[in-house]
């Protein structure tokens, strides 16, 4: 099995008598995009702060492409790229002013124009940072994450506080770096963001991972049910529905029948026997899978923007 | 050495897209610079020469107040932690801000110099390479200054006050403002203790007495070790992070920047050298400008060529 490229054990982080980051684990293996997901505060920025070499772990080993982020950190700054969550440029520094003072940082660098053409700033770029649209100004640091061509690229919160149709925008960007098989650490706390970008997520709460795996593998193992609701011609007993094949619990709510089901497809065929030999019909059928935020729900008895 | 360069390149970009910097940096220094030139100094080449070092010693000076400014100000809105992420060091920040700071002040300093000797007629400007040298190295230190300011201040409001409370002793008691000599000798013992006053009567000495960098010796190697001393503690303390606050105890590392001026106070309040040097200055201009008022006072002397015989042929 090949060497991850980033390998995580133990890591603990703590600010006076505040533990941030309580012995949190994982590796990342190349050409991966690993979440970080998690509500604010949960110990994410610190953790991949940690990996970026802008703080010391108390405790705890981290390597990133081999390096110790806490001893090699200069040497660690030519290989990953970063957009930080909460950090700014000068006003009056111009896009591409700004991508060729960050491209000069590194002996090998990416072609700043190329750089300006593929995120689309084109048109920005004589625009003073100021100028620019908060979408703008994330894909600008995006942009400026890639000068170095990094071997991981960090991204905190890529998409926090803009706007939906700025955010798909994002996405599409991370979705293209994924494609060429970037190594991409992510922190989010979009459930929608995860399950969309994500290869693999760990859950991270109060300073720890509490469950990591595929989104897939971590809805599956979660012993939430897959809902189906459905509305029918005529009345049927709760306790009927319920003992049908697949179907573990069901209750009437508002006209409409929720089977909390274990197997969806025996459920769905057992109950469309069941109601034709009642002469009953069907009126609509909705099926919800659940979500990853249905997982952390499971796991914490809290909701992630609680 | 390669990333110093970039960042002062685009230090002094922003620096010069920023209105501010042109009142601040252009046309104050050159406000101050008529005022004392044409109001104080009376456009009297000689006074004029002798109140060069103090402006251009406020303009030197002035260095740590823009600087720590910046500072914070990149560090609250974030800006040097996206540049901590980078290859960038932090003394290629600090390093660059000193520099920029530099190549800023540097021309407005020449404007005045220039002024000085076309405009108002100052005979010379004493020795050139002693000023060049004591600018130099003032608006580094004083730049250096602004650096630790920026280190030991956790928001933009204690700078500005940490900015405050150094900036008047330092343009009040060093001579800059009011003549070193109109001080009572309490106050001149005072001044004794701080950098300002080394630097404007070393300028002085230079325009005015033609010092050369040898007879400013004890001036130049104080500032020099003084900005060793402030750059490697701004370094200590050096933060790219706004949350990183810095505690109480540490502040007073700003009360080490003051060891070397201590030292040398000391020396000098037990010598008296500067307060004999400025005496002399001073006592020098007053001769001067009594022997001119004497010689404007003195009644014509007789015509004592004999009158020319007339050419002849000119009848």
């Amino acid at each position: 099995m090949p060497e991850p490229v980033i390998r995580v054990e133990n890591l603990v982080k703590r600010y006076g008598d505040v533990e941030a980051v309580r012995g949190v684990s994982f590796s990342v293996s190349e050409g991966e995009v690993f979440g970080l997901l998690g509500p604010n505060g949960a110990g994410k920025t610190s953790t991949v702060e940690i990996l970026e070499g802008l703080r010391n772990a108390d405790s705890g080993t981290a390597v990133v492409c081999g390096y110790d982020p806490g001893k090699d950190a200069a040497a660690l700054k030519y290989v990953i790229g970063a957009a930080l969550q909460s950090t700014a440029l000068p006003d009056k520094l111009r896009v591409m002013e700004a991508l060729k003072l960050f491209a000069s940082f590194y002996k090998a660098h990416k072609n700043p124009e190329e750089l300006l053409k593929r995120f689309g700033l084109e048109e920005k770029r004589n625009a003073f940072y100021s100028q620019l649209s908060g979408g703008q100004k994330q894909r600008l640091a995006l942009a400026i994450a890639l000068i170095n061509d990094p071997k991981v690229v960090f991204l905190d919160e890529p998409t926090a506080g803009l706007d939906p149709q700025v955010r798909r925008e994002i996405y599409d960007i991370i979705e293209e770096l994924k494609r060429d098989k970037k190594t991409i650490v992510l922190t989010t706390h979009y459930i929608e963001e995860a399950e969309r970008l994500c290869d693999r997520v760990a859950i991270i709460d109060h300073g720890k991972v509490i469950s990591q795996g595929s989104p897939l593998e971590l809805k599956q193992a979660s012993g939430d049910k897959t809902r189906i609701e459905v509305r029918l011609a005529k009345s049927e007993s709760d306790l009927t529905l319920k003992n049908l094949e697949g179907v573990h619990d069901c209750r009437a709510l508002n006209g409409a029948y929720v089977l909390h089901c274990q197997r969806p497809p025996q459920a769905i065929v057992a109950l469309v026997k069941h109601l034709e030999s009642q002469n009953n019909e069907l009126v609509s059928l909705e099926i919800f899978t659940p979500s990853l935020e249905d997982v952390f729900i499971e796991l914490t008895g809290r909701r992630l923007r609680d | 050495m390669n990333h110093l360069f970039l960042l002062t390149g685009m230090r002094v970009r922003l620096a010069l897209r920023n209105k501010m910097f042109f009142f601040f940096s252009i046309v104050m220094p050159l406000v101050f610079f008529f005022l004392y030139a044409a109001v104080f100094g009376k456009s009297e080449p000689r006074m004029v020469a002798y109140l060069l070092g103090p402006v251009l010693g406020l303009n030197v000076m002035g260095s740590f107040w823009g600087l720590s400014a910046a500072l914070v100000m990149f560090r609250e809105q974030g800006i040097l932690r996206r540049f901590h992420v980078s290859p960038v060091t932090e003394l290629d920040m600090l390093l660059s801000s000193i520099f920029a700071n530099y190549a800023l002040a540097l021309p407005t300093i020449v404007i005045q110099l220039f002024l000085a000797r076309f405009m108002f007629h100052v005979p010379s400007l004493g020795n050139i390479f002693s000023v060049w040298l004591l600018i130099t190295i003032g608006i580094v230190s004083f730049g250096s200054l602004g650096l630790v300011i920026a280190s030991v201040t956790n928001t933009m409001q204690e700078t500005q006050v940490l900015n405050q409370l150094l900036w008047l002793p330092l343009i009040f008691l060093s001579g800059a403002t009011i003549p070193f000599m109109f001080l009572s000798n309490a106050v001149q013992h005072i001044a004794l203790f701080l950098p300002a006053t080394y630097l404007v009567h070393g300028l002085k000495r230079a325009i005015v007495d033609h010092a050369a960098p040898t007879a400013l010796l004890v001036v130049l190697l104080s500032l020099t070790v003084w900005f060793i001393l402030t750059l490697f503690l701004s370094s200590q303390l050096f933060r790219w992070e706004p949350e990183a606050k810095i505690g109480r105890k540490a502040k007073l590392y700003v009360a080490a920047t003051a060891i070397p001026f201590f030292l040398l106070g000391l020396w000098e309040a037990k010598y008296g050298r500067v307060i004999a040097e400025e005496n002399t200055t001073i006592q020098r201009l007053d001769a001067a400008e009594k022997a001119e008022k004497e010689k404007a006072q003195q009644p014509p002397k007789p015509a004592t060529e004999t009158p020319k015989a007339p050419a002849p042929g000119k009848h």
